[in-house]
């Protein structure tokens, strides 16, 4: 065997060595950067299989509901809310942000935001966004029913900037 | 998963994986890149030797091809959610281990002592053994949160399985060390399966015992000082690891039983203090021992000197045994320099005795160079990774404490084989894992990867769906006043 092939097959040998090791590290690279900080009650989200990681990180990391928004149409532009805050309730401070998926309430636990109130529903409403973009919050057949400002809801109505939500003890609002 | 604090200025937050995507493709794609690669380095043995690709190419290639592909299946049917990266870089190491061990094989020098021919075939076969017990682990143990209720078992099996070779007539000393046990022709290393069955042990007793560990403590001048009675166990495991390193004389057992030990317990408890009181505890155990135990005094001083036990055992009418293998060892690395001689055309066979088991890195240095001993560390360490990664991900107490205490078992094997072989810590008889040639070990170490697997199958595993209506109490109704 010639000289020349045995160091052409002594490097290559390396190179393919190394080769794997990077590939490997790049199989890696999806598990460190695939995961995500979630807020507490957007368990939903994180669910939500179809986007790829980098994606989604990114999302996380720029201000969210510009892109939710965006998707649903421009109109509204700036004036849309960017999260849900829950300002009264066992919950109070929790905030969710809209990236234009549906949030249910209730006492359910598979429900975005899980009430620890006893006069909420297992599955007590939901908000969700139109094709405008706008949010409407819907009573799903409570049995204390929902309130937006002091009226009880009968059909799903689209929610003011800071209005408050009240459910049992719960108020939330939507805030930009 | 998420918390319920009802605190109001405490946001809290999940961490989760996105999807899950089982990534078994991802598996595939990578164990045939990983099987090619001996396969090359097979073919480039033999060219650089014969001069022609070797005959048994085929039937190699193919054997290591084949018992992938097992693996693989298995691991699909059995655990598809398992971490994609531990099994291509198992069999790549274990590839590129019977590559070695054929190319010692064809050397005339380790032929005439009986240290090499042949032995390839025999390390296809441990290898088939591995795998067949990985198949095993996989299909048989559902979950690994059964080996919990196997605690003190899993004890009393690592005890007997560490003093077996102890046993008179079935114990075989080798070269000064007693931890083979010798069944007719076959000689088994018990060690190699104690310490999987050691980190089940560890696992189930510190998570019962871990915050008694943590919290009753006193704090003396920053480090937390455990109680007599919670220091107990860490005591007895210590007086034990010294009885294996007296009477076994086998240092490197002795340290990764400690270590793993140590390990283990600085991941339940969080308090560095443990760390501290091992290094303290396991530098004093091994200065007493090694103070007085010939065998491992003439480890110590080959470590200190190694030329001088070169030049010792060239000299004759010197009294005592003298090895000059370290010092044939560093100059194979030497001679390697940065991008290695090339496979083949190596001298590691000077190494002599033990030349494709404890010195098989050297070969790997000589041939490969510093860029091939690099690639081969990380591989080590991607291992190892992976297995911490688990742990992390891991939802149970337990899994977490195993997986941590096998990617720990793994790692300290690593260091103190490659340590031992390099010149930076006392020779220790242990073997690194899937690259050396020896049975127990490969199959041991297919066993660890086993279990790793299933934990990480069940860790990486979407969590499943809520029960349909969990809310047992009704909903109060508002009467109005």
């Amino acid at each position: 065997m010639s000289e020349l092939t045995l160091t052409v097959m002594r490097l290559g040998f390396l190179a393919v060595l190394w080769l794997f090791v990077i590939v490997a590290v790049q199989v890696i690279r999806s598990d460190l950067f695939g995961t995500r900080v979630t807020q507490r009650g957007s368990r939903r989200e994180a669910a939500r299989p179809q986007q790829p990681g980098r994606q989604q990180t990114r999302q996380q990391a720029a201000p969210p509901p510009q892109r939710g928004q965006q998707g649903g149409g421009g109109r509204r532009g700036r004036n849309a809310p960017t999260k849900l805050v829950v300002t009264e309730g066992t919950l109070t401070g929790t905030t969710v942000a809209l990236q234009g998926q549906t949030i249910t309430l209730g006492r359910a636990h598979d429900s975005t935001i899980v009430l620890d109130d006893d006069y909420a529903s297992s599955r007590h409403a939901r908000i969700y966004p139109d094709r405008d973009g706008q949010w409407i919050i819907e009573d799903l057949g409570s049995t204390n029913g929902t309130y937006l400002d002091r009226s009880r809801l009968t059909t799903p109505t689209p929610i003011p900037l800071g209005a408050p939500i009240r459910i049992g003890k719960t108020a939330i609002e939507l805030r930009k | 998963m998420s918390s319920t604090t009802n605190s109001p200025t405490h946001h809290t937050s999940t961490i989760g994986a996105i999807g899950a995507p089982s990534r078994r493709n991802t598996e595939l794609a990578l164990l045939v890149f990983a099987v090619a690669i001996p396969v090359f380095a097979y073919a480039n043995v033999g060219l650089a030797i014969d001069g022609q690709v070797p005959a048994g190419l085929l039937s190699y290639g193919l054997g290591l091809g084949l018992l992938a592909a097992v693996a693989h299946l298995v691991v699909r049917k059995f655990a598809p959610y398992a971490d994609p990266l531990l099994l291509p870089l198992a069999t790549l190491l274990n590839g590129l281990g019977l590559v070695c061990i054929w190319r010692l094989d064809q050397s005339k020098l380790l032929q005439q002592i009986h240290v090499a021919g042949g032995k390839a075939t025999n390390q296809l076969i441990y290898t088939a053994m591995g795998i067949a017990l990985f198949v095993a682990v996989l299909i048989f143990l559902k979950d690994h949160r059964t080996l919990q209720r196997y605690t003190y078992i899993s004890m009393v099996a690592a005890l007997f399985l560490l003093l077996l070779p102890l046993v008179p007539g079935l114990g075989a000393d080798v070269y000064g060390a007693k931890i083979w046990i010798a069944i007719g022709s076959f000689t088994i290393q018990p060690g190699e399966f104690a310490k999987i069955v050691l980190a089940v042990f560890f696992a189930g007793y510190l998570m019962v015992k871990r915050d008694a560990l943590a919290l009753a403590s006193r704090r003396f001048m920053g480090l937390y000082l455990p109680r007599g009675r919670d220091l107990g166990p860490i005591l007895v495991v210590w007086a034990i690891s010294i009885l294996i390193l007296v009477f076994e004389t086998d240092l490197g057992t002795s340290l990764l039983f400690f270590g793993m030990f140590v390990i283990m317990l600085y991941v339940a408890t969080e308090r560095t203090s443990w760390i501290v009181f091992g290094l303290l505890m396991s530098a004093a155990g091994a200065i007493g021992v090694a103070s007085f135990e010939p065998h491992i005094k003439v480890r110590v001083q080959a470590w200190l000197d190694p030329m001088r036990e070169y030049t010792l055992s060239r000299t004759p009418g010197v009294p005592g045994v003298h090895s000059d293998q370290l010092q044939q060892a560093l100059w194979a690395f030497g001679s390697g320099g940065t991008l290695g001689t090339g496979w083949g055309q190596g001298h590691s066979e000077l190494i002599r005795f033990a030349a494709n088991s404890d010195f098989i890195l050297a070969t790997f240095g000589e041939e490969l160079g510093l860029a091939g001993i690099m690639a081969i560390l990380l591989i080590y360490g991607l291992i190892v990774e992976r297995g911490v990664r688990t742990a992390l991900a891991a939802r149970d107490p337990f899994g977490k404490l195993l997986a941590i205490g096998l990617s720990g078992a793994f790692a300290l094997q690593v260091f103190v084989v490659s340590g031992g072989v390099m010149g930076l810590i006392p020779l220790t008889g242990m073997t690194m894992p899937f690259l050396a040639y020896g049975g127990s070990s490969v199959i041991a170490n297919w066993a660890l990867i086993g279990v790793l697997i299933r934990i990480s199958d069940t860790a990486r595993r979407p969590a499943p769906a809520p029960a349909a209506n969990p809310d047992a109490e009704m909903t109060q109704v508002v009467r109005p006043s």
